[in-house]
């Protein structure tokens, strides 16, 4: 009788643990896939910390961006950052969460990880169709050391639209007028050369598979993967190779000081600095309905500026400079009101 | 006594028939509604495509169709590289599936003994079932390295270098390309046209091919005599089914076919279809852009395509009149 008690006891006290948990703070967003690792670990150990409980789509960046209009979620995310007049336009508030960067990958035979030396305006050549053989002089100029072949260069790309892409294709229309005149910026593009493949998965498989391929992806991807990643020439020109020191001298070399912090990362100033650094974004109403979700969105976000810089790390991102934090802090107080008109984060 | 008995069984009766016809219009009007709800959504489905498609329509004109263009920074979409490259692969796939599947119908109606005929019939029928994800793994994992390595590199350097047709087979040996993803969509209709081909095959009166064989006609004089013209419009129906799958496939084709909006003329060279050009830039188009626009104006000519294709197939394929 006094087991059955007590097993009844504990039968309850579980349910009510469980209850507990549903009645979490549940805040729901959706948006772009490149961070959504870290949204992710992010939400599991928010959950446990303040009882936010995360539920993160990662639909695309596009998607993200019509849902936050629709106003169907709480929050948006995206990684090419959204115009100055549609942010005023659906009443949105932009701020970064993290960082990540880009890196070119090749298979060429007798090339190990880290050696070969890249410069933005090779890269262009290449995927405009100009560059077409390994052992073009261009190439071999700036890799004395390596023995290129007479191969074929088959430039690979993501031919799903994404917002890698949308980084990479502005590396290159920074660094070479013919790119940005012909080609332009954008999730997807017209590509002159080349082949697509999809997802980042995709292209490292068809990188991996072709011999005499060179294709772009994050690099945690390329970290997580093993890949082959070259060296590149920064605007200050040197070469650097791509390591967590070089992306955080990109970030503090970046001028953050720009509407909506949609700072430009890529082909920044500074002697030790990767070019192809790129934020990723929140969108957040300033007008929220439900002004105690919105409240939670922004704890969750200022504990993830607070205690995930390690978890963002561990998943080879890039946390944003702490003066950034601060200054999205001072924006959410400033600019996010309930119906009220009084602001949600008291 | 029995007719108090019996009294009460008349009105139990009643009820019940009362009751059954109250079932049998309430089953009716459910099942009519069904029927009727299949159209409308089918109905809907094309209305709202097309109300959709309309921004493109109306910014591109009717040009649309052929233009090869497909630059979404500068806003200029035509649909003529992934029209071109859905029929490409679609024609490829059918050139190599078609034999195949006639093999298999033939085999199995006239040469395997009877205890093969069932397991290899339900072999076919279970590849038919694959679902498209498998077929797209399979061929990016295993199919597109063995083109890579092996095939192309092969007859890049033979055939390739041949005059006049070398064209066709030119460029870099990639292993993606409008090749690798016909080869891949011929093995996802073979099941299809195999088992149709087979049905109409067992129509075929067996007096018909008694009487061949009986004076002195081989398989082949059988087979090319007397069930071929027998059955010539199904056999093309069948066709014509596995055409609106090839059309219409997604997944598999989007993992080999190599993703570029060009205009290949060497058929290892990249190119796109409708399906996989949708399906790859719909994630990531604005709400009220143009370029969702033209991808749901693509997915009506891919609608149409398919209607049409479907349509000739289901026309050839009905049950022939009897005399």
């Amino acid at each position: 009788m006094n087991r059955l008690t007590s097993l009844l006891g504990a039968a309850v006290a579980s349910l009510a643990l469980l209850a507990g948990a549903a009645s979490a703070q549940q805040i729901t967003g959706a948006g772009a896939t490149f961070p959504n690792p870290v949204y992710q670990k992010w939400g599991e150990a928010a959950q446990q910390a303040i009882g936010v409980q995360l539920n993160y789509q990662s639909v695309g960046s596009g998607a993200g961006q019509t849902q936050i209009r629709n106003r169907t979620v709480d929050f948006g995310a995206t990684d090419a950052p959204m115009r100055t007049e549609l942010l005023a336009e659906h009443k949105l508030l932009q701020f970064p969460t993290v960082m990540g960067s880009l890196v070119a990958i090749v298979n060429v035979p007798g090339v190990a990880d880290n050696q070969m030396k890249m410069t933005g305006e090779v890269l262009a050549d290449i995927y405009l169709g100009k560059i077409t053989r390994w052992n073009d002089p261009r190439i071999v100029e700036m890799n004395r050391g390596l023995n290129l072949p007479n191969l074929a260069i088959a430039p690979v790309y993501r031919a799903d639209g994404s917002g890698t892409t949308f980084v990479w294709v502005s590396y290159l229309s920074a660094v070479s007028p013919e790119w940005k005149d012909k080609v332009g910026i954008g999730t997807s593009v017209k590509w002159p050369a080349g082949t697509g493949a999809r997802g980042n998965e995709g292209v490292a498989g068809t990188v991996r598979n072709t011999r005499g391929a060179i294709g772009y992806v994050e690099n945690a991807y390329a970290v997580q993967n093993k890949l082959v990643s070259t060296q590149l020439r920064n605007k200050a020109g040197n070469f650097v190779s791509p390591s967590h020191d070089a992306f955080v001298a990109a970030a503090n070399n970046a001028d953050w000081s720009v509407p909506n912090f949609a700072a430009n990362l890529v082909d920044t100033h500074g002697a030790t600095s990767w070019p192809i650094v790129s934020p990723t974004f929140i969108l957040l109403p300033t007008d929220p309905k439900d002004a105690a979700r919105a409240a939670n969105v922004i704890r969750f976000f200022d504990w993830a500026y607070t205690n995930g810089n390690k978890l963002a790390e561990e998943l080879e991102y890039i946390p944003i400079p702490k003066a950034v934090q601060d200054a999205v802090r001072a924006a959410w107080r400033a600019q996010v009101k309930g119906p009220d008109g009084r602001p949600v984060l008291q | 006594m029995s007719s108090a008995a019996l009294s009460p069984a008349p009105s139990a009766q009643a009820r019940r028939d009362a009751r059954s016809a109250l079932g049998d219009r309430i089953f009716a009007g459910l099942c009519k509604g069904a029927g009727i709800f299949v159209l409308i959504l089918l109905g809907a489905i094309i209305v709202e495509l097309f109300i959709g498609a309309l921004p493109a329509f109306r910014a591109f004109g009717v040009p649309f169709v052929w233009g090869a263009n497909w630059d979404p920074v500068a806003e200029e979409f035509g649909a003529l590289v992934p029209i071109y490259g859905t029929i490409i692969t679609s024609i490829l796939a059918l050139m190599m599936a078609v034999p195949i599947a006639f093999g298999i119908a033939f085999f199995l109606t006239e040469i395997a003994p009877m205890s093969l005929r069932r397991p290899i019939g339900t072999a076919v029928e279970l590849l038919a079932a694959v679902p498209s994800i498998i077929y797209g793994m399979w061929g990016f994992f295993v199919i597109v390295p063995l083109m890579a390595q092996h095939v192309q590199p092969l007859v890049i350097d033979t055939v390739g270098e041949l005059p006049v047709i070398g064209w066709l087979f030119s460029g870099p040996p990639f292993g993606t390309g409008l090749f690798t993803a016909a080869l891949i969509l011929a093995v996802m209709v073979i099941p299809f046209i195999a088992a149709t081909m087979r049905d109409v095959f067992l129509t075929v009166p067996p007096v018909f091919k008694e009487s061949a064989y009986g004076v002195g006609a081989t398989r082949w004089e059988v087979m090319w005599n007397i069930v071929i013209p027998y059955t010539r419009k199904s056999v093309v129906g069948g066709i014509m089914l596995g055409l609106g799958r090839a059309l219409g496939e997604t997944m598999a084709v989007t993992f080999v076919i190599g993703n570029a909006n060009r205009i290949a003329t060497s058929i290892f060279g990249p190119g796109n279809t409708i399906a996989s050009l949708v399906a790859l830039e719909f994630g990531e188009s604005e709400m009220g852009s143009l370029k969702l626009s033209a991808l749901l104006a693509l997915g009506f000519i891919l609608f149409v395509l398919s209607f049409i294709v479907l349509a000739i197939s289901r026309f050839l394929l009905r049950p022939k009149q009897s005399h």
